[in-house]
Formats: structure tokens, sequence, C-alpha cells
């Protein structure tokens, strides 16, 4: 028996597959590192830039680096720590976020990041957009105000649902999601709350109407425990295990 | 909106309870922290002292008792919202969880030493009074209308009931009105100097109709408080100088007081009934496009209106709050005021601070209104028939 191929995340040995990147390698290991446009049905992304880590000293984000490429990956620094407590800082400034009147709230990656990472201000000026929620769907409510850009939703419905529901239009700051429908709205979609697409939201864009605060505060995901202690629930796996 | 006309029982002795751990630690906090250094060391007292930190040096004892009773009332809203502040216990149908035995059996153990103090909140405030009466018996006082909420059976209820408006002089302008049609007795006037609205009851219009909500007129309006503790100090305050205290602003204070000894046997008695742990959370119905909800929050009646469009987002809301129900009746205890402490040419900072102990008795909220421990901004014009300033006063 051959011993799997590792590569060290902050000093530690971690194992890994042929194939993996170092995210999947370490969060198959149980080694959190931040990410937020990550998830462990999808092929890597690499927008969000918060999984970046210093790898053999250059800074790559740890979801598309291959982990063969990787001997040494610094991540838990203070230095790369401060970048990732900025960006999330950023997003929360560029969108909208209320957290205590938010259904997603206790259940939100940016949220349980935002509280990770120390996050206490915005830190810097709010641009209060304006972005009308849409709530045509019988089922499905959108509130754009909180997105942050991060296209699982636009992936899971191209590759999964086969739907191609939902789109980013716009460039830099204008960047937005978009409804792939001439109307702009989810009720003149075949979007279904069944749909893949519907359930992979980190956030609170994609919400299910009439379940709204249900389970209590304590219960919810990130009551149980922090998002960095939660890294085997991220280790990769196979879209149908969660569909529908 | 859901149509869940009546809650499980769970689900409203639930509400109950954290509406009444609100109430409690609120008043606790109106009259602890914000307003027993004014009845305490003073009106005219040193401003470095009038606070609440002034109040644990001086009074330490009493400090204490208003600190816990609030934390108690905080962690009855933690128990059955999630959290002390923005919880989500109560959702469309009813409420997202129920008390566990655990829960409840830890807010047993303080109960009745909440219930002690909140007594001798009570027992003090009338010392204060029987210390001060000749000063407060008239202070910012004026004839008033009111408007509350009250049970059928005529009973202080401050979470449901129907709307009983009343004349200064006792006598009945409705009873039991039912809330969900409150705009065929209600309506609001808008005045060009100043964004709040000021509502009015529509049978006497709006010169006329103003009222006053609130624990005030809670405690004189209902007919009995349906526990025992709390009604007799009832009937020992509206017998107080013959009454007069029971009509009188500052009063206020003494009924607030007499509602937080209410609230902490409410809760009490909710703690002791075995469906707080049901399990029996959620209610349906036939969803409706319209929705009215009116409770009596600390500072008085609280009516939201909601209207939703074929997508469940809200087409139209309306919210009278209690300090909105009170704008005119502030208005004139301001006025009164004026009238004892104002000599017509000279804006004086103990008249500022006689303007804020009025607010106070009905409101900690507005800035003016609140022993902030650092900067109170509060700008007085006097200005004479002819619209020319006479005088400015103003503390930053």
């Amino acid at each position: 028996m051959s011993a799997r191929p590792t590569f060290l995340l902050d000093g530690v040995e971690v194992p890994f597959d042929p194939g993996q990147s170092v995210m999947q390698a370490a969060l198959a290991a149980g080694r959190h590192i931040p990410h937020l446009c990550y998830h462990p049905e999808f092929k890597p992304h690499g927008s969000c830039k918060v999984c970046t880590a210093r790898v053999d000293g250059r800074m790559m984000t740890s979801c598309t680096v291959p982990a063969e490429m990787a001997t040494e990956v610094e991540s838990d620094t203070e230095e790369l720590n401060d970048l990732r407590r900025t960006l999330v800082q950023m997003l929360f400034a560029e969108g909208n976020h209320f957290c205590p009147s938010c259904e997603q709230s206790g259940n939100c990656l940016l949220q349980a990041l935002g509280y990770d990472l120390g996050v206490m201000t915005a830190g810097f000026r709010h641009l209060f957009p304006d972005r009308p929620v849409d709530a045509s769907h019988p089922e499905i409510l959108l509130d754009f105000n909180r997105c942050i850009l991060c296209e699982l939703c636009v992936r899971a419905s191209r590759e999964v649902d086969g739907k191609d529901v939902f789109a980013l239009a716009g460039r830099g700051i204008e960047k937005h999601l978009v409804v792939n429908a001439e109307s702009g709205r989810l009720g003149d979609t075949n979007a279904a709350a069944a749909d893949k697409a519907m359930s992979v939201c980190p956030v609170g864009v994609i919400l299910r109407k009439r379940e709204g605060f249900h389970v209590p505060i304590g219960e919810r995901r990130f009551d149980r425990s922090p998002v960095s202690d939660q890294a085997s629930d991220f280790a990769p796996r196979k879209p149908e295990a969660t569909r529908g | 909106m859901v149509g869940a006309k009546t809650l499980t029982p769970t689900a409203e002795k639930i509400r109950r309870l954290m509406h009444y751990g609100q109430i409690l630690q609120s008043h606790a906090l109106h009259f602890f922290h914000l307003s027993s250094p004014d009845l305490l060391f003073g009106f005219d007292s040193e401003v470095a002292k009038r606070n609440i930190v002034g109040v644990a040096a001086a009074y330490p004892d009493i400090a204490k008792q208003g600190v816990l009773i609030r934390k108690y009332g905080q962690e009855v809203i933690r128990h059955t919202a999630g959290k002390r502040i923005h919880g989500t216990g109560s959702i469309p149908g009813g409420v997202n969880k129920n008390l566990t035995a655990g829960e409840r059996d830890e807010l047993l153990k303080d109960i009745y030493h909440v219930i002690a103090w909140s007594r001798g909140a009570v027992h003090l405030v009338r010392q204060l009074f029987e210390q001060h009466l000749e000063a407060w018996r008239e202070f910012a006082t004026f004839e008033a209308r009111t408007l509350s909420l009250v049970r059928p059976d005529g009973a202080m209820d401050l979470y449901d009931g129907g709307l009983r408006a009343r004349n200064a002089d006792g006598s009945t302008i409705f009873d039991h009105a039912d809330c969900d049609r409150y705009w065929d007795l209600i309506s609001e006037e808008v005045k060009a100097w100043s964004y709040m609205k000021f509502p009015y009851l529509k049978a006497l219009g709006h010169e006329d109709g103003w009222y006053r909500v609130g624990p005030l007129t809670r405690v004189t309006r209902c007919d009995f408080i349906p526990t025992p503790l709390a009604d007799k100090e009832r009937r020992e305050f509206m017998a107080f100088d013959e009454g007069r205290i029971a009509r009188s602003t500052l009063g206020f204070h003494w009924a607030r007081m007499i509602e937080m000894l209410h609230s902490a046997e409410v809760i009490k008695d909710l703690l002791h009934d075995p469906d707080i742990t049901g399990s029996e959370l959620m209610a349906g119905g036939k969803r409706e496009a319209r929705g009215v909800g009116v409770i009596e929050a600390p500072r008085g009646t609280l009516i939201h209106h909601y209207r939703v469009d074929e997508n469940d987002q809200v087409a139209r809301a309306n919210l009278i709050v209690s300090t909105t129900h009170n704008n005119h009746a502030m208005n004139i205890a301001i006025r009164e005021v004026a009238r004892k402490y104002l000599d017509g040419r000279k804006l004086t900072e103990g008249l500022l601070n006689h303007i804020e102990v009025a607010v106070r008795a009905f409101d900690p909220c507005l800035s003016c209104a609140t022993h902030a421990l650092g900067q109170m901004p509060l700008s007085v014009e006097l200005v004479d028939a002819e619209g020319n300033q006479v005088d400015r006063l103003v503390k930053d």
C-alpha cells in the first residue's frame, strides 16, 4: 500500500488524492480554509478570492490550485486573514445586508465568515444599492440585496438543472445577478423550488417562501459551531447528494 | 396574513411570556436607568450626577435591583425569542420554539426575587410622591381622553383585547372595539411643522379628538388588574391623594411600576402553566391579504397594519406607535411646563430639564428624553406672537 502524497498546510501534513485542489484536500482532511464561492459539489470558481493562500510563497486561490503543485501552504496567518476580513467587509458594504432581519441569518456563509474573521464593522462606506426584490415566483423569493456574485446559482442552474435561469450581467461595480427571462422575473421562468439552483445560495438571495425563521436561534447551522469548525461539511461530494 | 385566527395554547402563551418579559425589562429601563435620576436627585440637580451611574453611587441597592429586573426581563425574551434583541421566536402562525423544562426552571429560580423587587419599586415611587406631593401633583398635568386595550371582562391585558376610549371624566366613548377596524375609530392628522402625525378619535374630530395612551391610561382605565399584588397597588394608587396623582403626568412612573409588578406576576403564572412546554407551535388558516395587529407596548397602544399583494410583498403598511399616539399629549405637557416655569422672556437651564422630565414621563426614546452620559442635544426657542425670536437656548 502506497502512502498518499501530502503537502504542508500551516505546518501540518495534509494528504490528497490526484486531481484535488488544495481547498478540497484541506477540507477533506478537516482543515478549514475560508471561502465563499467554493461549493463542495461544484467545480472551483476562484472568483471571491477569500480562499487566497500563500502556496510555496505565491498568493493563489486555494480552490483552484492543484494540490500536486503545492509543497507548503500558508493560510491561517494574520496577513491573509486581514486581507480576507477586508474582502468580507467590502461585500457587506457593497450590498444591503441587514443580518437581524434576514431569514438566512445563522445559516449564512458570509455572516459566519464575518464572525469567524472578527468583522466588527463594514469598514467602508456603505453603497446602499437600490435592488428591488423579485417575489414573482409562487415558491421562491429573490432578494438581490444580498448577492455576493459567487455564481453558484448560475452554475447550478446551468450544470445540474440544465435551465440557465440565472446569469451575471454588467461589469465591475455594476455587475449583478439577473434572471434569464424577458421580464427579468423569476415567475416567468421554468425555475422550480426543487431545482439545485434554489438550494445553493450561500447567503440570503434565494429564499423559500413561507419558511422564514422556522428554525429557532440556537439551532441554525452556524449557531451550533463556527464555520471554521465545520470543514468536513464542505468536503467534496457529488451534486446529487443533496439535490431536490 | 397566514390566516391563523387562533394560535395554539403553547404559541399564545410563549408570545405572552415574551411580551410581558419585554414590558418588564422596558419599564425597568425606563424607570431605573432613565427616570429615577430625576426623581431621586431632583429636576434641578447637578447634571453630572443625574444619571444611572449617579444612582448607583448614591442608591446602590436601588440601582442593582433595577439592573437585575431588566436583566431578568431580557432573559425571558432570550428564552422565548432566541436572543435578547432581534429575536425570531414569533413567526406567522405561531412560534418557532417552546420553553424547555430547563429554561422554565432557570426562569422560575429568580421570579420571586423579581416580584419582590418590583413591589419594592412601586413602594419607592409612592414614598417619593409622599415626599414631593405638592410639586409633583400638578407638574405638567392636564386632562386627557384615553385609549387602551382591555380584556373582554375589562381587565388589563397588554397582549390582546378590544379598544377602550374614555373621556377625561371617565365616561366611555367606545369600549371593546374591534382592533381589526381601528381606522373606523382613529385617524391621523398631518401638520406641516412636524414629521410626526397626530392621531385622533374620529368621532370627536382632529381638534378635540386627541388622547393619551400608556401605563397611566392602562392602570387607571382598566376595571381591574388580573394579578393580586398589582391590583392591590392599583387600588392604592387610584385612592392616593384623592385620586389626583392618578390623573397627574408624573403618575405615569407610579403606574409604570405597577405594570412592572403585574408583568412579573404574569410571568410567574405562565412559568407554572404546562402549555409553555407544549409541542403544538403552529396554526394555519386561509391566507388573507390584510392583517392588523394591536398590542399594548411598554409606552402605549401599538398598531401595525399591513396589506400584501398576490406575491406576498407588502403593498401598504401603516404603523401608529405609542409615541405617535401620545404626540399631542406630550406637546400639551410641555406647554404646561412652559406655563409654570417660563416667565415669557428668558429660557433657563432648569426649564430645559423640566421639559425633559415631562417628556420622560411618557417616553424615554425621544433624543431629548434620554439621560445619555455624554451629549444630549436640545434646542428651545422662545418666539413671540409675531414670530420674533425672543430667546434661544441650546444644550449640546
